[in-house]
């Protein structure tokens, strides 16, 4: 399970400042604001734009290019299924429409009692052993149906 | 002494299971009060074996894998009684997968502890950095133009002479950036490398600093890879404390340090100029070329842009020195190629060999043909923007120009088998809908085209005008083709068309006459 610390300003002023001074800070920041908080909240935003002398719009533009961050809170757990050329060669899809089905979402969605996030991700590297997933940053290969539903089912827990 | 064995840390084998392996290792040597030495190494590649344990012996070692938790308390006690068990493969150096390669790059990978700067050395690590320091920086850029090195990283410029370029720039700092965001779909070369045998990387980037007088060093890894960016971590930590990077590198005049990136999930990052966007702090747009990043990169400065596996053969070719690599290879592909072998495959892993081998080769008696036992039907070769080539096309030897002449690319270097299940038209549609989805945005062909792609695709699918629909198709791949600024609009064709062109059936299009007449 992901433990995330509340929204705070101090914190994220603390994280902002700890990154500030090394070249190019602003993916190292953003990175250290999802691993505090869960995702990167609007109010960052900002504080972002100032200490770097940017615009809240560059700041904004940088953080909804990249796949990885969240503009809200994810679930508990988050699930991840690759859904690369490597793990559709071997049945990916159809775990991940099982997956799916199984938790009432689509790739990309929160479960309403806000347990599970299951998102797509392109390639884990783990392509030799497809299909692959990752749950809270644990991987897992050589899925079939019987380990997706336990992968799905400590999800849910 | 202890008995010793190696338990891969690898992610690929860590999926697995070797985490469990390792622990119930430890749990039943507790149960029998005997002291297990065991050694997290990398991967050597094998990984329909993985989890692959390894056991030390005085004749060297022997494997055992793919090795279950379960497996472990009787595993432990044939081993220690030295007696056979189910799970053995034989001494690892012999297995014939193996034993087929030509390990250059990747000689430590799965053999050394990748934590231990010790190990490293023993196995010929540094070597590199001692000949280079030797050298002096002209002589060192020479050598790596002589190798014939050229980039791994997809679009196989030649790496010396990228170098000195930069090197010939004027400025007062400059920077040597590792590419390691391998987003290919079926690649897993750089990720082996960074989490088995992470002080090459350090060598490689070291030596290249030297080679152009850049002090600084950035290595951008993918954020899929948290393994990797927790060995990198540790190797630069040691290597700093071990007096590696820092100040006055090894003893020498020369001061280099380095430190680790890690992207965000944006597939076009692993192209160069949006790379130095990220790592600048921006959105990842591409940046139209010239200026080269060789002249201005890294906020304005000369920097050298490459590949891991490219900066991680570094240190080999200036060990061995240019002739022993060059010597390897065909044409002007020289040296060896780490193919990474993936999908409905039964023998899927690293497979590092010099260049000329052939496609069928690969999948057919290395791959050893489909995980699911049918046919094979196609295979992507380069990740997403790579072809797709039918069995007619398998006696194409990996080579970059004989690839490009089948309108195809190795990319870097991996090959995505599909069984006869696969339906073509919906490869061709991803193809379509990844380049959508990872688009920077830049330019209209791209941007607009891949959507329309999808929409088309789909069209065609369905049945509706489809004869009008596969010249809509044509004419679009056409202008992305021509249209766009960087190799994701450029390339994207290359599936769709392949798929559409060697599988038209699956397109509803009658076969061809030729294709219908064998
Ligand atoms: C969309 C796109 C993605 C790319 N991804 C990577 C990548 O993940 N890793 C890489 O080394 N090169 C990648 N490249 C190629 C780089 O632009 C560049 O050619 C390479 O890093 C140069 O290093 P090399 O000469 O050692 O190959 C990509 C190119 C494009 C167009
Ligand atoms: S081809 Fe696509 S990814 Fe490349 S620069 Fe143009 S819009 Fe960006
Ligand atoms: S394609 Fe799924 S792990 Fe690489």
């Amino acid at each position: 399970m992901n433990s995330y610390e509340p929204w705070s300003a101090a914190r994220a002023a603390e994280i902002i400042a700890a990154n500030v001074g090394c070249e190019g800070p602003a993916l190292p920041i953003l990175h250290a604001i999802q691993a505090a908080f869960g995702f990167v909240p609007e109010a960052v935003e900002p504080m972002i734009a100032d200490a770097l002398n940017l615009s809240r719009a560059e700041v904004h533009g940088v953080v909804t290019f990249y796949h990885d961050f969240r503009r809200k809170p994810a679930g508990r757990h988050v699930l991840k299924l690759c859904r690369a050329e490597a793990c559709q060669s071997m049945g990916g899809e159809r775990l991940a429409a099982r997956a799916e089905a199984a938790l009432g979402i689509s790739l990309g969605e929160t479960t309403a009692d806000g347990r599970v996030t299951l998102e797509p991700i392109y390639c884990l590297g783990l392509c030799a052993t497809a299909p692959s997933a990752m749950l809270d940053g644990r991987v897992v290969a050589r899925l079939d149906e019987a380990r997706l539903d336990r992968l799905v089912a400590e999800a849910q827990r | 002494m202890n008995t010793r064995l190696f338990i891969p840390c690898d992610a690929g084998a860590v999926a697995v299971g070797a985490d469990d392996v390792a622990a119930a290792f430890q749990a039943a040597a507790l149960a029998r009060g005997v002291t297990l030495d065991i050694v997290r190494n990398g991967s050597r590649g094998l990984y329909w074996l993985e989890p692959m344990v390894e056991l030390d012996t005085a004749e060297g070692r022997v494997a055992y894998g793919p090795v279950a938790a379960e497996d472990v308390p009787a595993l432990l006690d044939a081993m220690l009684a030295g007696e056979l068990h189910s799970l053995l493969v034989g001494p690892t150096e012999d297995i014939p997968w193996l034993k087929r390669q030509t390990r250059l790059t990747f000689a430590r990978c799965g053999v050394v502890d990748p934590r231990s700067l010790d190990d490293y050395r023993v196995h010929g690590g540094y070597r590199g950095l001692e000949r280079a320091l030797a050298l002096g920086a002209e002589a060192i850029i020479e050598e790596v133009v002589q190798s014939g090195l050229r980039g791994r990283g997809g679009a196989g410029f030649p790496t010396g002479v990228k170098w000195r370029t930069v090197a010939a720039a004027a400025a007062s700092q400059k920077y040597i950036i590792c590419n390691a965001d391998e987003g290919d779909s079926g690649t897993f070369a750089d990720r082996m490398i960074l989490e088995g045998d992470p002080f090459v990387m350090i060598e490689g980037m070291t030596i290249s600093g030297i080679a152009v007088g850049a002090t600084r060093g950035y290595l951008y890894i993918r954020s899929e890879y948290p393994h990797a960016v927790a060995a990198m971590e540790t190797a630069i930590q040691t290597a700093r404390a071990s007096g590696y990077l820092g100040r006055r590198i090894a003893g020498s005049a020369y001061d280099f340090d380095m430190e680790v990136r890690v992207g965000a999930g944006a597939y076009v990052c692993g192209e160069e100029t949006a790379l130095l966007e990220s790592l600048e702090g921006r959105r990842g747009v591409v940046r139209a070329k010239p200026p080269l990043p060789a002249h201005k990169g890294l906020f304005g400065q000369p920097t050298v842009i490459n590949n891991a596996i490219s900066l991680a053969t570094v240190p080999w070719i200036l060990a061995e020195g240019a002739a022993a690599y060059r010597d390897f290879g065909m044409g002007r592909s020289r040296g060896t190629m780490p193919i990474q072998i993936a999908g409905n495959v039964k023998h899927g892993g690293l497979f590092e060999v010099a260049f000329g081998v052939t496609l069928g080769e690969l999948v057919d008696e290395i791959g050893g043909g489909t995980a699911s036992g049918r046919p094979v039907r196609a295979v992507q070769v380069g990740g997403p923007l790579g072809a797709y080539f039918p069995r007619a096309l398998f006696d194409t030897p990996f080579d970059y120009e004989a690839f490009a002449g089948k309108d195809g690319l190795i990319g870097h270097g991996g090959i995505v088998v599909f069984d006869d299940t696969v339906d073509m038209a919906r490869q061709a549609r991803f193809a379509m809908e990844f380049c959508a989805l990872e688009s920077c945005g830049k330019c209209t062909p791209c941007r607009i085209g891949s959507t329309r792609g999808v929409e088309t695709v789909d069209r065609i699918i369905r049945g509706d005008e489809r004869e009008k629909n596969l010249v809509v198709l044509e004419d679009l791949c056409h202008t992305m083709k021509f249209g766009s600024l960087c190799a994701l609009g450029g390339f994207t064709p290359y599936p769709v068309m392949s798929a559409l062109h060697h599988f038209a059936e699956d397109f509803g299009v009658t076969p061809p006459v030729r294709e219908a007449a064998r």
